[in-house]
């Protein structure tokens, strides 16, 4: 009983923290463009603009709801919601520290769900992600939106491809599909003596890759054609308003966080803390929040810095390029490991 | 509602026997293209301009201009208001170049006049044209960088921008619509410290310019989306008439202020003062997006140098000759070319000793590069074809007029 309190308890701190999160992300993003860009960025709502996130969202919530007349009504509503939830859901398994207590004997673990598939669990809810745009796109009745959900709907394919690819190396390395067991798996022993036997010291391409897949599976910049304001307008939510435009806004972020979370998990040892193996769980908790957070700011930061790449290029860089060199790295990997 | 484009499909009843032996069974599925409207409120046309694309998925097969969205007849009110007054309507149709269009239209009067302009107008007159060539060069770099999705370059680009409108402003009084040049000289002397600060602009701009190269220019993103895009050759160049970057771009060597010589530009270009930048392929073909957009880059420096050379030769002096109030044109007609930033800026002018011109006819180099589109847009991604409306540059306010 216990337990399933404690979960209960976990499942509403992660998922308000998620969303909340997803709010911080906006501003952290305004003000960072704005920091980048010679400006000073929202100043106006609360002490250095703290409440904007909120004071957007109120506004969303007034704006004028519009449903493009023709195609499926239904269809329309439910897009955002699909593009939002699936973000949302597979932050259940993420580890974000270790062992928080023990329970009668149960531990309770810095997870909502502790999967024993939780990288397939992970891959599969946020590939549904793309079916929200695709359905968004399709039921606005309208031109630029259809482009951008088809241009969404080929370039998730072909980047989840090069990403499963590269998770499996990691996977193949560990010898577990469990998170918290691959996070794990990278603080029980050390490189050279100094360097914490993360993943990134020993995948350093595989690394490399899974980051550059991570901007194209959330649509962000530069690979952001199914919004991609200077050709599609807005691309896919060109007709969306209100709160169902602020759905996808959420659904971005979130899909963002969640990337940086697995970057973090896979590649950069979890929670843990270099040197200190016996850290306390909210230690641990601080270690893995501040690696997802450089995460989050690489996202923000290449956003306003790089020109977009154009729509073939970046399906020629998911085929011809990262393709070939997933599969390099899985053969590589696998003879490593075979010696 | 959306353009019907039912894909109609047909089965072949009989198959057909290929060559090796193998029978071939035929499917016919025909697609309408989908015809999308870029503007008139669209992020990439930098104004209300529309441009009508048939697209074949993501590939462009026809596009064609529609302009007229900022008609204000301007050619008409020049033949209703006296010869003075008009002045802050050419102010309007390029308003990204305001003292450019000013120059034009006084010189085209002035040759009618046969007035003198007092050397320190001339060189006013120099220093203001140029420095608005940047300011303008500037807006083309900074926005072409938004039409590829870097929104970075854009803001710094009009970090500088801003710098050069407050120096406009010390002088005219106006940030945007100067009509600083006028009929027979210009409107104001340069105020106390304002050469310096020109002086002082030059020093610092020339080390933002390099910051724009390293951020853009030579972005390997930027680069890919430019290099080998719309590519206009020499021969198709001189064919639709292009002038300023556009043809330049193209390799062929050719400018107004060299090769017409007005002001006192030929005596800078023979002082070494300055140079005509080329589009030299040097990332791709010549005449590509790449190209173009260099020559404009580039020519923000040699602006630079001539402001630079000016304000060396400035010398004391009246600012403008004598002109009458009303003034009274002596009968004629006068062609006048200058090179405005996006090309020829041709002023017409006849008059019949009126106080009102007969004619004012503009040829606009926006309105004669548009037509390049048609031609090479075809082809191309959409993607592309963001690239190269940014690439001609276009200002709809003088395509309109």
């Amino acid at each position: 009983m216990t337990v399933l309190l404690a979960t209960l308890l976990k499942v509403l701190v992660i998922f308000g923290c998620l969303i909340s999160a997803a709010g911080i992300s906006t501003l952290a993003e305004r003000k960072i463009s704005a920091w980048i860009q010679l400006r000073r960025g929202p100043n106006r709502v609360g002490p250095f603009g703290l409440l904007q996130p909120l004071a957007d969202g109120i506004k969303f919530m007034f704006k004028e709801e519009f449903v493009p007349p023709g195609k499926s009504r239904f269809l329309f509503i439910l897009a955002p919601a699909l593009a939002a939830v699936p973000a949302m859901m597979s932050v259940a398994v993420i580890p974000f520290t270790g062992r928080i207590a023990e329970i009668d004997g149960t531990p309770i673990l810095g997870s909502v769900a502790d999967l024993d598939m939780g990288a397939i669990f992970i891959m599969a809810v946020s590939g549904l992600g793309v079916y929200g745009i695709i359905l968004g796109g399709w039921a606005s009745n309208s031109k630029y939106p259809l482009l951008g959900g088809l241009r969404a709907a080929a370039q998730m394919i072909s980047y989840e491809l090069s990403m499963i690819l590269i998770i499996l190396a990691i996977v193949a390395m560990s010898g577990t599909l469990n998170l918290r067991e691959i996070a794990d798996a990278q603080n029980d022993h050390t490189l050279l003596g100094f360097l914490p036997a993360w993943n990134v010291f020993l995948q350093p391409l595989a690394f490399v890759l899974f980051v550059i897949c991570t901007f194209a599976e959330t649509n962000r910049h530069p690979f952001d054609f199914a919004e991609c304001e200077s050709e599609l307008v807005g691309g896919f939510h060109t007709e969306y308003s209100s709160m169902k435009f602020a759905l996808f806004f959420i659904g971005e972020y979130c899909a963002m966080i969640v990337m940086a979370c697995l970057t973090t998990t896979l590649f950069l040892g979890g929670a843990s803390v270099p040197f200190w193996a016996e850290a306390p769980w909210f230690i641990g908790l601080g270690s893995f929040v501040f690696k997802a957070a450089a995460f989050m700011f690489l996202f923000i930061w290449v956003r306003w810095s790089l020109p977009r790449f154009r729509y073939d290029q970046l399906m020629a860089l998911g085929w011809k390029v990262f393709l070939p060199l997933a599969i390099t790295n899985i053969f590589i990997t696998g003879l490593v490991l075979a010696l | 509602m959306a353009t019907e484009h039912k894909p109609s499909i047909t089965f072949h009843p009989e198959p057909r026997n290929l060559p090796g032996g193998e029978r071939e069974y035929m499917m016919d599925v025909s697609t309408s293209d989908l015809e999308v409207n870029m503007g008139p409120q669209h992020p990439a046309t930098h104004g209300v301009m529309k441009i009508l694309i048939r697209t074949d998925g993501e590939l462009v097969t026809a596009a064609q201009p529609h302009l007229g969205f900022l008609h204000r007849c301007a050619e008409k009110i020049g033949e209703n208001v006296e010869w003075l007054q008009y002045l802050p309507y050419t102010d309007r149709y390029d308003y990204l170049a305001s003292m450019n269009n000013n120059l034009g239209y006084s010189m085209a009067v002035e040759k009618l006049l046969d007035v003198e302009i007092p050397q320190r107008a001339v060189m006013l007159r120099m220093i203001c044209v140029e420095l608005n060539r940047i300011a303008s060069a500037l807006v083309a770099f900074g926005t072409y960088g938004l039409d590829l999705g870097a929104i970075t370059p854009f803001l710094y680009a009009f970090r500088e921008r801003e710098w050069l409108l407050m120096i406009f402003e010390k002088i005219c009084g106006a940030r945007l619509t100067y009509s600083y040049l006028r009929i027979g000289g210009v409107f104001n002397d340069a105020p106390p410290g304002w050469l310096e600060e020109v002086s002082h602009f030059c020093d610092v701009f020339e080390e933002k310019w390099q910051e724009y190269y390293d951020l853009l220019m030579v972005n390997h993103i930027f680069v890919k989306r430019t290099a080998d895009i719309g590519v206009i050759t020499k021969e198709q160049a001189l064919d639709f008439g292009l002038t300023g970057p556009m043809l330049r771009g193209s390799g062929v060597d050719f400018d107004l202020r060299r090769d017409v010589p007005y002001l006192r530009y030929k005596e800078a270009y023979d002082a070494g003062a300055w140079k005509v930048p080329v589009g030299s392929g040097e990332k791709g073909t010549v005449g590509d997006c790449w190209d173009r957009i260099f020559v404009r880059v580039q020519e923000m420096m040699e602006s630079l140098s001539l402001v630079r050379w000016c304000l060396e030769n400035i010398e004391e002096g009246p600012i403008i000759g004598d002109i009458a109030k009303t003034l009274k044109v002596p009968p004629g007609e006068a062609y006048v070319g200058i090179e405005n930033p996006r090309g020829e800026l041709g002023h017409y002018a006849v008059s019949d000793g009126g106080k009102v011109a007969v004619r004012c006819r503009v040829r606009g180099p926006s309105f004669c590069n548009l037509a390049i589109l048609e031609d090479i847009m075809p082809g191309t991604l959409l993607g592309d074809a963001v690239a190269i409306i940014g690439s001609t540059d276009v200002v709809i306010g003088e395509t309109d007029r």
